[in-house]
């Protein structure tokens, strides 16, 4: 931790957590949040301003493809958490789909022995749930646990077999972690590649169903039920899925879900020219999902945005659309994206922009971030809330640009990441 | 009306001046395969690469005939003589192409938009020669052409495609370019092999042979792929022969000087009858003529515009 005092001058704070919304200093000491109110006097601090600017917690995002240990061609540790502060991100969750699979305890140290040497924000431990990510034996969670895994999921698979996955909820109960499901139901989605119906069919390409979603997220939300554990469901895409998750919170279930950026800023129109940065899974859904989607993260049936962050080198995604990688990168455009699509337009305020990126998904894990109360790791975001900028390649500091923002035109600016009290400041 | 586009990907993407452009332009050309000599010097000093990653002979021959009226130079190239197999990518494959400084690539590839996607990455033409399920815009220019001269106008006709529509890029050119001239389509096969949500591409569907063909002035019959058998609840030959297939007896309840046509090559005895095939509505051997001319007009047409922008940017 930065041994020095920094003050943060005249920011509009915004913290949900502690209910604060106000322009305030932020004196940090040691690396941690020492007091926010008016009118800090520190003779000896380093003086940042932040007037015009707006302060958020760092944003936890709950699904991010570290690609390390395994293919480290695609994305290293090291990269992917400089890509995470870069885009006002100061805690990822690693998905366990590396090779080897985080499944084991010998798969663990490699990946903790790679974090504590190159990792450059914090990174969450999300361990699979059956060995290999197979979907045959689940893995030993209480072990996985010690070892300091968060939250378990096959991502990129969902356990198929009911039996497997009752026992893998029970388990993860006894352990007190979430189980994080990639809902899919890879018998109805039958190797499709972009949304089934009219946009399928024009491009002539495989489609998936919603019904290969939905259905899924209808036994796992059913299963959260019968096992009594915390269930997350990943990166929810369409408007059926949404009544599902929304009728399970209403029974009071432990079921949250998470959306994209992606879901919520781009409809099926897009994959209309066969860019495959805009192929991922599940796919991109109709205008009438899209609407769906941001109004579920306005009236709260979505708890969480993550990015999915899954980089692909060009070979992998600059070759015919079928044969193209599934993924997009996130870290560096999530947060502008939701400004721009969710905050401008009023699907959310800021309280609500900073619960969905940091403090609910914080919740979810268990872990103590999220906030910016007196005592916490200094770890924030300052934000230029009105400046423009347009997405390029040459700007991502991921060792991967696919990107679908490529070209669009963004609002909102990370200035300055502040990690664990070390100021990281981004040319604008 | 100028042709502005250096490629042709499909027929979704065109105005329906544009697809006029190409039928007039066609009716121009189809004039010299009928000369003593057959050729014309539009293309002299051009090189056209045939690149193709499916068998085809049809397709390549029709192209490499109408490059060579149009004086270009033609190279062929086939999967199984390029590097690909090697491991090469497509847009390698293509640049490559582009640096021997060949001037249009004629591409047929068993992905759909695989064309698309090398025509972003070139600055010379691309001509999509049919790309998966997705386009094969020429081939339904040459059967638009071949109503058209039957019949004169294409608007207000009526038009029937039978066949697996949900795997046919020659069904989904044909629809776009067929409602863009303002023909009513109809689309008829087993409902398995009708693609979801077709009717969002102005067509009406029905998956009773009779009733498509009761008002139709044209049937364009598709080839039924029997090799993608397994692959889905796909009907047997036989059976299809007697539910869809196109005989003289289900023509007697049909109009009395309906068009019946089909892309090639035709399977005999399987979705048409040797008798309709070789009888005096088929126009099945025209449309391999008019073919010609539709390709000439083709590879003109996107030469030009490139040249175009070429002295643009200059």
């Amino acid at each position: 931790m930065a041994k020095e005092k920094i003050l943060i001058k005249g920011g509009r704070v915004i913290d949900p957590a502690n209910k604060i919304d106000d322009t305030l200093d932020i004196f940090i000491v040691n690396g941690k949040i020492s007091k926010v109110s008016k009118a800090i006097k520190a003779d000896d601090a380093k003086v940042l301003d932040a007037s015009g600017k707006i302060i958020i917690p760092g944003l936890v995002d709950m699904h991010v493809h570290l690609r390390e240990p395994g293919r480290e061609d695609k994305e290293t540790i090291y990269t992917a958490t400089k890509a995470a502060l870069h885009g006002g991100v100061t805690a990822v969750l690693a998905m366990p789909n590396t090779d080897p699979a985080i499944d084991s305890l010998s798969s663990i140290e490699i990946l903790k022995t790679a974090i504590s040497k190159s990792a450059q924000a914090d990174v969450l431990i999300c361990a699979a749930i059956t060995t290999g990510r197979k979907g045959r034996e689940v893995v030993d969670m209480a072990m996985l646990k010690k070892e300091g895994a968060v939250a378990f999921s096959d991502d990129g698979s969902s356990v198929d077999s009911d039996e497997i996955m009752l026992a893998a909820l029970r388990s993860a109960k006894k352990a007190g972690l979430p189980i994080i499901c990639h809902s899919e139901d890879k018998a109805l989605s039958n190797f499709g590649v972009v949304n089934l119906g009219f946009t399928s069919t024009r491009l002539g390409l495989k489609g998936i169903s919603q019904e290969s979603e939905y259905k899924r997220v209808a036994r796992d939300v059913d299963f959260a039920a019968q096992s009594g554990a915390a269930v997350h469901i990943a990166h929810v895409s369409c408007k059926e899925s949404l009544g599902i998750i929304a009728r399970a919170k209403k029974k009071g279930l432990r079921v949250t879900c998470e959306t994209a950026p992606h879901y919520f800023t781009f409809s099926e129109d897009a994959v209309l020219g066969y860019d495959t940065n805009f192929k991922m899974n599940p796919p991109l859904r109709s205008k009438e999902d899209v609407q769906a989607i941001r109004e579920g993260l306005a009236n709260g049936i979505i708890d969480v945005i993550a990015s999915d962050h899954a980089p692909h080198t060009e070979n992998e995604k600059e070759i015919e659309f079928e044969r193209a990688e599934f993924g997009v990168v996130g870290l560096e455009t999530e947060l502008s994206a939701a400004i721009t699509v969710l905050v401008d337009t009023g699907f959310l305020d800021w309280f609500g922009l900073v619960e969905k990126m940091s403090l609910n998904p914080a919740r979810i894990l268990g872990v103590d971030k999220g906030s910016l109360g007196e005592g916490r790791v200094a770890d924030m975001a300052i934000i230029e809330p009105g400046q423009k900028w347009q997405v390029a390649k040459d700007l991502f500091l991921s060792k991967s640009k696919n990107s679908s923002f490529i070209g669009k035109d963004l609002k909102g600016v990370v200035a300055y990441t502040i990690y664990k009290g070390a100021i990281h400041q981004w040319s604008s | 009306m100028i042709w502005s586009k250096k490629d042709l990907l499909g027929l979704e993407e065109l105005t329906k001046e544009e697809v006029e452009l190409i039928l007039s332009t066609a009716s121009s050309f189809k004039e010299v395969s009928s000369r003593e000599i057959k050729k014309v010097p539009a293309l002299r000093g051009r090189t056209v690469v045939n690149l193709f990653y499916e068998p085809s002979t049809r397709t390549r021959v029709s192209f490499e005939v109408a490059a060579k009226r149009l004086s270009a130079d033609v190279i062929n190239i086939a999967t199984e003589t390029s590097s690909v197999k090697k491991g090469e990518t497509l847009i390698d494959t293509g640049k490559n192409i582009e640096a021997l400084k060949a001037d249009i690539i004629v591409m047929r590839h068993n992905s759909s938009g695989a064309a698309a996607m090398l025509a972003r990455h070139l600055n010379i033409s691309v001509v999509n020669a049919g790309d998966g399920w997705h386009e094969h815009p020429t081939q339904a220019l040459l059967d638009i052409f071949t109503l058209k001269e039957k019949l004169g106008e294409v608007a207000g006709l009526n038009v029937s495609i039978v066949g697996d529509i949900a795997h046919s890029r020659v069904a989904r050119s044909n629809i776009w370019g067929l409602t863009k001239l303002g023909a009513r389509v109809t689309v008829c096969a087993p409902k398995l092999l009708i693609p979801v949500d077709i009717e969002a591409m102005g067509v009406k569907v029905t998956d009773n042979i009779d009733e498509a063909l009761v008002r139709a002035d044209a049937v364009n019959v598709l080839r039924m792929q029997f090799e993608r058998d397994g692959e889905m609840a796909f009907p047997k030959q036989l059976e299809y022969f007697k539910a869809f297939g196109i005989t003289a007896e289900r023509l007697s309840k049909a109009k009395k000087d309906i068009l019946v046509m089909h892309p090639g090559p035709i399977n005999r005895g399987i979705e048409i009858s040797s008798e309709v095939a070789d009888g005096l509505n088929s126009v099945i051997l025209e449309q391999v003529t008019n073919g010609i001319a539709v390709r000439m007009a083709v590879l003109f047409l996107v030469d030009q515009a490139r040249d175009g922008k070429r002295e643009n940017t200059d």
